[in-house]
């Protein structure tokens, strides 16, 4: 049955991936609009259908204006798009090798503490001080993805219950920590770090133009690039990179042919794990310049989302992050410019999600002509 | 096949979760308005949304009391996540808004930054210091009326027993913790009694909490230990996880009863008015309200509003019955706690 799936997906990915995304897309911005048209009461009750449109066609311009029609727009996107690009290769990462990392969140917090203590206890030059801090974070994240890893292979524990329990843990580490001598900002009493020194912060993306504070992009959008890079490459032409496919494909053929699953199980967390550590490093070197208890917040289960969204492939992964860092940022202007609450950002983003895991939905509702269905990205189940 | 179905259900769910906060908050926020003659006045709120049932919503009505008294025009914008709080602040920046209200703590840094780049704008940050001489801090004594529902908690619990819980282990949330056990000392001195107090170590500094302000059951389960162990009063300082608490009161049939926080809670949660024996009251939205009027006249920056029994900036409703000797207790040890000879911290 499994072989069969993934037979036609393979073909599916081949003909009409893209256009079945952008018709998912498309049907959530639909789905979207009909959400807002029936949610402002007040219009609908007064008879003013025109009007309630309108709303629609100004929160969705706000939304295309918020993300991409300005330097500032385009700064926010980059900057929202960071951390999810990251989160979302280390998820896509796991997928590849069959593992399901739902602890991209726990990963992005013990790589961004990492980091953080790089950050505001070395004074050295930046250039030397700021990718420590950030392989510090690649360490600290590889470290915590290691344990569910080991946990699988030693004792078969299933990963997605490890990852979410440590999740917890250390989310309440985290907590305990802000609060220490070592990490807690001196004047302040509530859990909030020291600041990262000013040479230990990843460096702005448009620092060249005087003045402008508000454009908050940040090189850590490079090392999510390079991180991109790097994958495509992992899995194109290394020799892991292979084994980690053959494995999630299909892990008993990966025994008989010798492969160390074991190595490969603990090898596929510790990547997933240190890229999501990076992501931790992006968001506290370069977006706050400090950590507090929630810095990670949801962008770890967005993660999933996307690396479903892009079908962890590379690219895929990447437009998918970038996507949701633009209806983040999009977000923000349709708030602040219509009546239209944020909430609908976390709505278009699970309609989105939805009909790209209904792809015979959106065959029937756009009535188009491929043959094929994606069987999604694969991932083993409870029973292996 | 069961993988897509279990993937299909999750998203729906997620779905479904977020059509529920659509409906609900899409009420609440009033947006896009072209700034009235007396100004327009702003609030960004913290990842807790505006109608959180907390601090967010309360300091929103205050901004809404605004409206109605000053004629100014009001202007919301949530926050999902802490990275929403600079460009959000930065928006409010360009719309012009004359004061920008900001909620907790977690907007220090952000409200800071905004403020040193926009030294004509007027700020006022709920519980946090002020930080910049265009932000108004305001902050609460919180320790003052919870200081007296400890005394109110002693002198009627049944049992010898009371409990408190918090939400996760902050000053604005302990400082309820410690009064409330200091008016419980304060009671045992001078009546030489022995009340005991769950939930808060006065010596450690260190008592329950329940790690979040969002999950019931562990309001529920946490009164349910303390029950066990024999407390009668509890006052949970944990926002919507203490209505959890109020269930199990409700269950127990009056056994157990049950102190608000932050509102009057027998009026804010009347189905389960009759747990309630009192709430300490903390009005962020009277505070938002005078920092609005501040800001408009421009005094109310680089200085810190804070809310007292003296000023009304906090309070205690009592919502129970209580003897007239007790009512007079109160009022001593209240008009002790305003001329300071009475030490709540």
């Amino acid at each position: 049955m499994k072989k069969f799936f993934n037979k036609i997906g393979e073909r599916l990915n081949r003909i009409s991936s893209m256009k079945l995304t952008l018709l998912a897309v498309l049907s959530a911005l639909v789905v979207g609009a009909f959400i807002i048209i029936i949610s402002d009461v007040d219009k609908l009750k007064s008879g003013d259908i025109a009007g309630a449109f309108s709303t629609v066609g100004s929160a969705y311009w706000a939304l295309v204006v918020g993300s991409f029609g300005s330097l500032r727009a385009i700064s926010n996107t980059i900057n929202s798009s960071t951390p999810l690009i990251l989160c979302g290769i280390s998820v896509a990462i796991a997928f590849k090798a069959g593992l399901f990392n739902i602890g991209a969140t726990g990963q992005m917090l013990a790589g961004g503490m990492a980091s953080l203590w790089v950050g505001f206890s070395m004074h050295g030059p930046g250039i030397i001080q700021v990718p420590l801090a950030v392989l510090a974070g690649a360490i600290g994240g590889a470290a915590f993805g290691a344990i569910p890893g080991f946990l699988k292979a030693r004792t078969g524990a299933h990963e997605v219950i490890t990852t979410i329990m440590l999740n917890n843990m250390m989310a309440f580490f985290v907590l305990w920590l802000l609060k220490t001598n070592l990490f807690q900002r001196e004047e302040r009493t509530d859990p909030i770090s020291k600041l990262v020194s000013a040479e230990g912060k990843l460096p702005r993306l448009f620092g060249f133009l005087d003045g402008r504070s508000d454009l908050i992009a940040h090189a850590g959008f490079f090392v999510a690039l390079g991180v991109v890079a790097a994958y495509w490459w992992f899995l194109k032409k290394s020799t892991t990179g292979f084994e980690f496919r053959a494995y999630g494909l299909n892990s008993d053929a990966a025994t008989y042919a010798g492969m160390h699953v074991k190595r490969l199980t603990v090898l596929a967390m510790v990547f997933a794990g240190g890229i999501a550590g990076m992501a931790g490093a992006a968001e506290v070197l370069g977006t706050y310049g400090y950590a507090s208890a929630n810095f990670a917040g949801n962008i770890g289960f967005d993660a999933i989302a996307i690396a479903l969204l892009g079908q962890s492939s590379p690219l895929g992964t990447m437009f998918a992050a970038i996507l949701f860092g633009a209806l983040q940022a999009g977000g923000r202007q349709m708030q602040a410019n219509s009546d239209v609450p944020i909430d609908l950002i976390v709505v278009l983003r699970a309609l989105i999600v939805m009909f790209i895991a209904a792809p015979l939905l959106v065959k029937t509702i756009w009535r188009t002509k491929s043959a094929t269905v994606s069987a999604g990205q694969t991932f083993r189940g409870w029973g292996s | 096949m069961r993988k897509q179905t279990l993937k299909g259900l999750a998203v729906g769910l997620v779905a479904v979760v977020g059509l529920a906060a659509c409906g609900s908050s899409s009420s609440s926020s009033d947006t896009t308005v072209a700034a009235g003659a007396a100004g327009l006045a702003c609030e960004v709120t913290d990842t807790g949304g505006v109608d959180d049932k907390g601090f967010n919503q309360i300091a929103h009505e205050g901004l809404l009391q605004a409206e109605k008294e000053l004629g100014v025009t009001t202007d919301l914008l949530e926050s999902t996540t802490d990275a929403d709080y600079a460009p959000n602040l930065q928006s409010f920046v360009d719309k012009g808004c004359n004061v920008i209200v900001t909620v907790g703590f977690l907007l220090a840094d952000a409200t800071k930054a905004a403020a040193e780049a926009n030294p004509t704008v007027q700020f006022a940050i709920v519980d946090s210091n002020t930080s910049a001489p265009n932000v108004q801090g305001l902050t609460f004594a919180t320790d003052q009326p919870s200081f007296l529902a400890g005394y109110m908690a002693a002198a009627t619990t049944k049992s010898g027993i009371v409990g408190t819980f918090g939400g996760i282990n902050i000053p604005p949330v302990t400082t309820f913790m410690q009064g409330f056990a200091k008016g419980v000392e304060y009671y045992n001195a001078q009546k030489k009694a022995s009340v005991k107090v769950l939930g808060w170590d006065i010596a450690k500094q260190d008592g329950t909490f329940s790690g979040d302000f969002s999950d019931q059951t562990k309001g529920t389960s946490i009164a349910k230990s303390m029950a066990d162990e024999g407390a009668d009063i509890i006052f949970p300082v944990a926002g919507p996880v203490g209505l959890g608490a109020s269930q199990f009161a409700m269950d127990s049939a009056g056994k157990v009863k049950i102190i608000g926080v932050d509102v009057d809670m027998s009026v804010s949660n009347p189905t389960q008015a009759e747990v309630y024996v009192g709430s300490v009251l903390k009005k962020i939205d009277a505070a938002v309200l005078q920092a609005v009027k501040d800001a408009l006249a421009k005094t109310g920056g680089g200085t810190d509003y804070l809310g007292t029994l003296a000023n009304g900036g906090v309070d205690i409703a009592i919502t129970s019955t209580i003897t007239p000797e007790l009512q007079a207790e109160l009022d001593a040890v209240k008009a002790g706690i305003i001329d300071g000879s009475i030490v709540t911290k």
